[in-house]
């Protein structure tokens, strides 16, 4: 039971500058208060949202320039904090198909694969300049190749990378693990029984 | 054991210098899987209200069974009240009434363990899996919580997972894992009287930052954490998760193996002896290769304060804030949105800054050592006025010991609220909140943005003693002064 192959995504970028963006600022946590991940892209970011009207500024995910954003540029640890789905699965509602950063925390990353959304790192330096590009031509449609790791913009293509064992669930549409996880259950039965603690330490 | 002797030898051979990490990876392993990760078997699966009714209708929609109901055992914390009233059913946030009874139907349909408020079993679901003797040395373990590293305390490989993951885990009791790398942090020599596991755990993030870990598991180590009860190193791994470590774990030895003894779900009898043994063999060798060493000298750690919105800033509580430019350029962001977040001017010290509530509990500190710490500091005094201080055990089972103690009279008496088990005001998910811009002395883990309730709230995380006298005062205060209470 493969999934969709994913080998790009292409469409508009929304830049969203600093580093440690929480969990807990993408989706707060009273929007948790749910049984299915329905109508929770509608609550991404909303507290900075707010928090940012207040002093009359306009957040990126509140901005109509990037309303159709697609390819989600942000920098350091990018997704710390929590390990709960509803952050990247409030993004992915949002329209985000793909994200490129500096880093991301591990648990967020991992969550992101499983949702098909491929995450791209790169230098800061770089983050900055496709921040910049995308603040200064909000339509500016770009492609992002899963098979390369590159992002074109216009005329340039940048290199970014990806880690290779989730580009190649991407290009195998295996990013969803559970198909191949489950094709190993009679190993993992013989697994088990020979575990200390299952075995009462015999 | 009867085992043929080459296979011993083969084992011995295998075993030299291996840490904690890969022995507990190997001996889970699968196999590997063609995207390069590991297919790892997960030992003991935890679940709760908050991030399993998704997974659960993900495991109905692809008509997948549960093949080990037997190693999942579930709680509600995150989304109950701590209130005896408004803990009555159905409760009156009709959102968390129905995620309440999501879990009570799923885990009966699938016969999974519940351990729920009516048996007197319910509480944080890393406070419940230690002290029910669940959490065993040399186990995988998986929860749709971060904060699953608090059970790498017992010498186990715990790992926060989202919920896809717990799916995974309920139709396999397996995940898709790379495999880390290795960082041994050890906290050498002693701690001063005043400092306390939290601190332990804010020093290290402080100084590696909040990203230091990524890629990495965390071995802590050293003559601390020799010295440390159960209690106190399950503080410490914790809160590895913030500082980007994927799991945080020590190594078993004879006050784990004294913590265990007699729990529910330990061995008994012969068993318990094959089990020390089998613990025994599964810590690290004494010439273990890491991928990095640290130190962290006990000495040199102070009663740790946090000021910003990440759990790397925070200070000695005898330091001033940091200037914003001694920062390295791409940080000075997010130090300056913390500034201003927090109201908060660089230089100013952290100590005297006045406290609007204070929150002791959490699955960081709402065990049943960390309540009496706290009630040493506020017995025979009264909360400062104007400041609504709240006591929240971190299961039935510590409110039972507490109460059997006489702390929740300690705490009522000096105007503490005593509370009933849960999450509570560490994430805010239930009715206990912050309102407007109050600032919180908090015992949890996180001082994100909006953390406990409020858009606005503002977070110091700090020991339970820190806190207590902090409610005491109604100030941050350094504890080291009232030591002699």
């Amino acid at each position: 039971m493969a999934g969709e192959i994913i080998s790009q995504v292409t469409g508009p970028g929304i830049p969203l500058r600093g580093n440690d963006i929480d969990t807990d600022r993408i989706i707060p946590a009273r929007f948790l208060k749910c049984v299915t991940f329905e109508g929770i892209g509608e609550h991404a970011f909303e507290d900075d949202i707010k928090g940012l009207a207040t002093k009359g500024q306009i957040h990126p995910f509140a901005d109509e320039r990037f309303a159709n954003g697609a390819i989600l540029v942000a920098n350091k640890n990018f997704g710390c904090g929590s390990s709960r789905e509803h952050a990247p699965q409030s993004l992915k509602r949002w329209g985000i198909q793909a994200i490129i950063a500096e880093s991301y925390s591990e648990i967020f990353y991992g969550n992101c694969v499983s949702l098909a959304v491929p995450c791209f790192t790169t230098n800061h330096d770089t983050c900055a300049k496709l921040q910049d590009v995308i603040e200064a031509e909000p339509t500016t449609e770009l492609a992002l190749s899963v098979a390369d790791a590159t992002i074109t913009c216009g005329d340039e293509t940048i290199q970014l990378e990806i880690q290779s064992g989730a580009q190649c669930q991407f290009l195998d549409g295996s990013w969803d693990a559970r198909a191949g996880l489950l094709e190993n259950l009679d190993k993992v039965r013989g697994i088990a029984s020979r575990l200390p603690y299952i075995a009462n330490y015999a | 054991m009867n085992r043929k002797p080459i296979l011993c030898y083969a084992t011995t051979l295998t075993r030299m210098g291996q840490n904690l990490y890969n022995k507990v990876f190997d001996r889970h392993c699968v196999g590997q899987l063609p995207s390069g990760q590991y297919q790892l078997f997960i030992g003991l699966h935890l679940i709760h209200e908050v991030t399993s009714p998704q997974a659960f209708a993900m495991i109905r929609e692809q008509e997948l069974s549960v093949p080990f109901p037997e190693r999942t055992f579930s709680t509600v914390d995150h989304i109950i009240p701590t209130t005896g009233e408004a803990r009555q059913r159905p409760l009156m946030d009709v959102l968390a009434e129905e995620m309440f009874q999501h879990i009570e139907k799923n885990t009966e349909e699938f016969g999974i363990h519940f351990f729920s408020p009516e048996k007197g079993e319910q509480g944080v679901v890393h406070v419940v899996g230690p002290e029910r003797g669940l959490t065993q040395p040399g186990m995988t373990i998986a929860c749709g919580d971060s904060h699953t590293s608090t059970h790498g305390a017992f010498g186990t490989l715990a790992f926060g997972i989202g919920t896809s993951q717990v799916a995974d885990v309920l139709a396999t009791q397996t995940l898709a894992m790379a495999k880390l790398k290795v960082r041994r942090i050890n906290f050498t020599g002693s701690l001063k009287p005043g400092v306390y596991a939290k601190d332990v755990a804010l020093a290290y993030i402080n100084r590696l930052g909040v990203n230091g870990g990524v890629g990495y598991a965390y071995e802590f180590g050293g003559d601390v954490i020799g010295n440390m009860t159960m209690e106190e190193r399950m503080t410490v791994c914790n809160m590895a998760i913030e500082g980007g470590a994927r799991c945080g774990y020590m190594n078993p030895d004879q006050v784990t193996f004294d913590y265990l003894k007699d729990r529910d779900y330990c061995p008994e009898g012969e068993a318990w002896g094959r089990a020390v043994a089998d613990w025994k063999s599964i810590a690290s060798d004494s010439d273990s290769n890491y991928d990095d060493i640290v130190e962290i000298k006990g000495e040199e750690i102070e009663p740790f304060v946090t000021w910003g919105i990440t759990p790397a800033q925070s200070v000695g509580v005898s330091q001033d804030l940091p200037a914003v430019d001694s920062f390295a350029e791409p940080d000075q962001l997010v130090v300056q949105e913390a500034y201003e977040y927090m109201s908060f001017r660089e230089g100013q010290p952290i100590v005297g800054t006045p406290v609007d509530v204070v929150f002791v509990g959490s699955c960081t500190n709402g065990r049943l050592s960390d309540l009496r710490e706290a009630a040493s500091f506020v017995k025979g005094k009264k909360v400062a006025e104007g400041v609504r201080a709240l006591a929240v055990p971190g299961s039935q089972e510590v409110a039972r010991q507490a109460i059997d103690e006489g702390l929740d009279k300690v705490f009522d008496e000096a105007g503490f609220q005593w509370r009933e088990a849960g999450c509570s005001m560490c994430l805010a998910m239930n009715p206990d909140q912050l309102s407007g811009d109050e600032i919180s002395a908090s015992t949890s883990n996180r001082n994100f943005k909006g953390r406990q309730g409020s858009s606005t709230g503002r977070t110091l995380l700090m020991s339970p003693a820190m806190a207590a006298i902090a409610a005491v005062k109604g100030k941050v205060t350094d504890v080291r002064e009232h030591l002699e209470n």
